[in-house]
């Protein structure tokens, strides 16, 4: 048997390297791919949470976050698709219209 | 229903000619005399008709003490109420109230009104702004006529500052020339300062008893005082409240400390001064003090107030006037001084007198305003009575006019003012000995300047060219003088009206004094005339500015009030001003208003830094910002 802790370590370090990924890449879909990394360690940390204490109430979360994670990626890959046609560049550091 | 119409046909009068007849005077001055002398006729119908119905009598008190006897149903006549407004517990009705004292004075409104509009079409006849004059008139009648049958005290209000509103106009109605448009401002400022203590005096009311309409305070003005004296805010003298409504009538009738606008106001055309500052807006302050007698009878001090000031009022007024050259302003000030009477006779617990004084004043008023129009006209607008002269043999019918009011002012027996006057100073003689003498003093002087008026009118040789060339005027102009002559002759006034339909305030007693006094009252007037026939018979200058020049001055320049005023204005309220100008330009503008600005400026241009547009920037603060939020809500 695996300790909670184990677990908790990996959730936490795919969780960094999903948060660097997300500030320090360049590439829009490389970002969101460290988006999906972030999600998953916290599914991770769900479901070993959910076996320690016995229940399955974390694991139903978990169903619900890949459900939802699916229709994300399906939205923020079209919106992807649609900024590299308009803008033809998927780095980050040259979309700043945000900027005024 | 019926006086529903006759609010209203001025105020349609009024929209019609001022839609569709400014430019055609003769249309304009047909519908405005059509209506006014239409709701004279309906007024005298209804009276009438409520007279044979035996309309019934106001809810009452007698000599001060509340009582509540005749609070039943229908003690006030009301017509359809309509719910104006309602706020709270405050509810306003568009109520109109007929009762004894809203016949009288719709009478009198009405009456003198019909004869002025007739006479008016002879006055401005060839005048520019006819039309104009005419749409005024009419809007002041549907003014008056509103507050005379106001049925609370919000209503009153809203007719009273229309009053003011069209008193304005009129005063200003030659514009071009500088003198009336000052003239007209005065009369509003010095109206707004009464109306604003008038408005106080009316929250306070409301305040205080609940309610604003004049039936429910009629009839229980004393229960729902004692029920609200054990609540909190039973800190407020009805004192504090009697003369704050009291102010209203100071500014509205020219009482002592806001005379100074009316002797100004004469110089709207002369029907005005008769219609408006002689027989009904400046009445309107006295119609009010008698309307809530029953508020100013629960404190003694303010009626103590209201007395000295009428006293006051009556014998400066009667003392100004006989220094004045302009025949207008001798009558201005006399109105003053007869308001004073009025208005002392309230404060006196008489406003059975004061009502009575008021009626028979509105037509000799009227008619010795309209004589005096009748002299002007003739004369080309020649006002100073010194350049006048020897007009009798030339303007026998206004000469004979003017004797009458005259003779009525001064309160010669057989004379309608003889009437009124009499029962206010034996009113006066029964309260109030200092008041007494006081109110004697002033009827020695009004006939003294009464008659030196007409010595130097209508006496000696003419003294000017157009004197000398007046002619008498037309029947336009001489039949509303005769009629309004009829009405100041004592016998069209029965002692009934007196006795019966006056009690109107219900128990009042007429007041019996002695025969000595009755002849003492006789005597004055013969006193004054006698005095004013020594000393100005075929005098070519004021025979007073060469006896005592520094008294005449004094006395014409109304005790330089006016001036003290302006030095007032000038210097304290100037100063006053200065430093609110300081505060305004440094505090509210240069520190609040930019100051706000600035720092909204200087913490904006601090923000943009952090907008990049860059999205990995806008994440790395948006986890910071979690960090801490996280941090702030667990750790704190």
């Amino acid at each position: 048997m695996i300790p909670l802790h184990h677990y908790l370590l990996v959730s936490a370090g795919l969780f960094i390297l999903g948060i660097a990924g997300v500030l320090l890449r360049r590439n829009a879909l490389i970002i969101y791919m460290s988006l999906e990394m972030i999600l998953n360690a916290s599914n991770l940390a769900l479901v070993a949470f959910s076996r320690y204490n016995g229940d399955l109430n974390g694991q139903i979360f978990v169903f619900f976050i890949i459900a939802v994670a699916a229709a994300e990626v399906a939205v923020g890959l079209a919106i992807i698709v649609a900024l590299f046609r308009l803008k033809q560049t998927t780095r980050v550091s040259d979309l700043t219209t945000l900027k005024l | 229903m019926l006086l529903w119409i006759i609010l209203l046909t001025p105020l349609i009068s009024f929209a019609l000619i001022s839609l569709l007849y400014l430019k055609r005077p003769a249309c304009a001055a047909c519908i405005s005399i059509g209506t006014a002398v239409i709701n004279a006729g309906l007024t005298v119908y209804a009276v009438a008709e409520g007279a044979i119905n035996r309309a019934p009598t106001i809810s009452g008190l007698s000599e001060g003490v509340m009582n509540h006897a005749p609070t039943a149903e229908g003690t006030m006549n009301r017509t359809p109420v309509i719910t104006w407004l309602s706020v709270g517990d405050l509810h306003i009705e568009i109520g109109l109230l007929w009762d004894h004292l809203s016949q009288l004075m719709l009478l009198i409104v009405t009456c003198v009104g019909a004869l002025i509009h007739i006479y008016s079409w002879g006055y401005m006849r060839g005048d520019p702004g006819k039309g104009r004059y005419f749409a005024f008139l009419s809007l002041f009648m549907f003014s008056m006529l509103g507050i005379v049958l106001a049925g609370n005290f919000v209503m009153m209000f809203i007719f009273w500052e229309l009053v003011g509103l069209s008193s304005y106009l009129l005063i200003g109605f030659w514009f071009e020339k500088p003198n009336a448009v000052e003239a007209g401002k005065k009369a509003f400022i010095v109206n707004r300062i009464g109306d604003f203590g008038f408005m106080l005096g009316i929250i306070l009311v409301w305040h205080i008893w609940g309610t604003v309409d004049f039936q429910a305070l009629a009839s229980n003005a004393g229960q729902l005082l004692s029920q609200h004296q054990t609540s909190d805010y039973f800190w407020i003298p009805l004192r504090l409240v009697a003369l704050l409504l009291f102010c209203g009538a100071v500014g509205k009738s020219a009482q002592f400390p806001l005379h100074v606008w009316l002797p100004d106001a004469m110089e709207g055309p002369t029907p005005v001064s008769a219609l408006i500052h002689a027989a009904t807006m400046v009445a309107a302050g006295v119609y009010m003090l008698c309307r809530i007698f029953f508020l100013l009878s629960l404190s003694s001090t303010a009626l103590t107030v209201i007395a000295w000031t009428g006293g006051i009022t009556a014998l400066l007024a009667a003392l100004w006037a006989i220094a004045q050259d302009d025949i207008k302003r001798i009558l201005a000030c006399s109105t003053l001084s007869q308001l004073g009477y009025m208005v002392m006779a309230v404060g006196l617990m008489g406003p059975v007198p004061a009502m009575f004084h008021l009626s028979t004043h509105a037509f000799f008023k009227a008619l010795l305003f309209l004589a005096a129009g009748s002299v002007i006209v003739a004369l080309h607008h020649e006002q100073n009575i010194w350049r006048m002269g020897g007009l009798r043999s030339r303007m026998p019918w206004t000469c004979g006019a003017l004797i009458v009011g005259l003779a009525a002012l001064c309160g010669i027996p057989f004379f309608s003012g003889a009437l009124s006057k009499d029962e206010i100073l034996m009113l006066a003689l029964r309260e109030n000995k200092p008041l007494f003498a006081i109110a004697a003093c002033t009827a020695f002087l009004t006939a003294f300047y009464m008659g030196r008026l007409f010595m130097v009118v209508f006496l000696g040789d003419a003294r000017g060219e157009e004197a000398g060339r007046a002619r008498e005027n037309g029947p336009v102009m001489l039949i509303p003088l005769c009629i309004l002559a009829l009405c100041s002759v004592s016998w069209v006034w029965p002692t009934t009206l007196i006795d019966e339909s006056l009690k109107f305030i219900g128990g009042f007693q007429r007041v019996h004094t002695s025969a000595g006094i009755h002849f003492l009252l006789v005597l004055i007037p013969f006193m004054g005339l006698a005095a004013a026939f020594g000393m100005y018979r075929n005098q070519r200058v004021d025979v007073l500015a060469t006896l005592a020049p520094r008294l005449r001055n004094l006395l014409a320049s109304r005790f330089c009030f006016d001036e003290l005023y302006a030095a007032w204005v000038q210097r304290i309220q100037g100063a006053g001003a200065e430093c609110l100008r300081l505060v305004d330009e440094w505090i509210v503008d240069r520190l609040c208003v930019k100051g706000v600005s600035l720092v909204i400026l200087c913490s904006g241009n601090a923000f943009r830094c952090f907008q990049t547009g860059n999205l990995q920037t806008y994440v790395i603060l948006l986890g910071f910002g979690l960090v801490g939020l996280i941090y702030w809500v667990l750790f704190r």
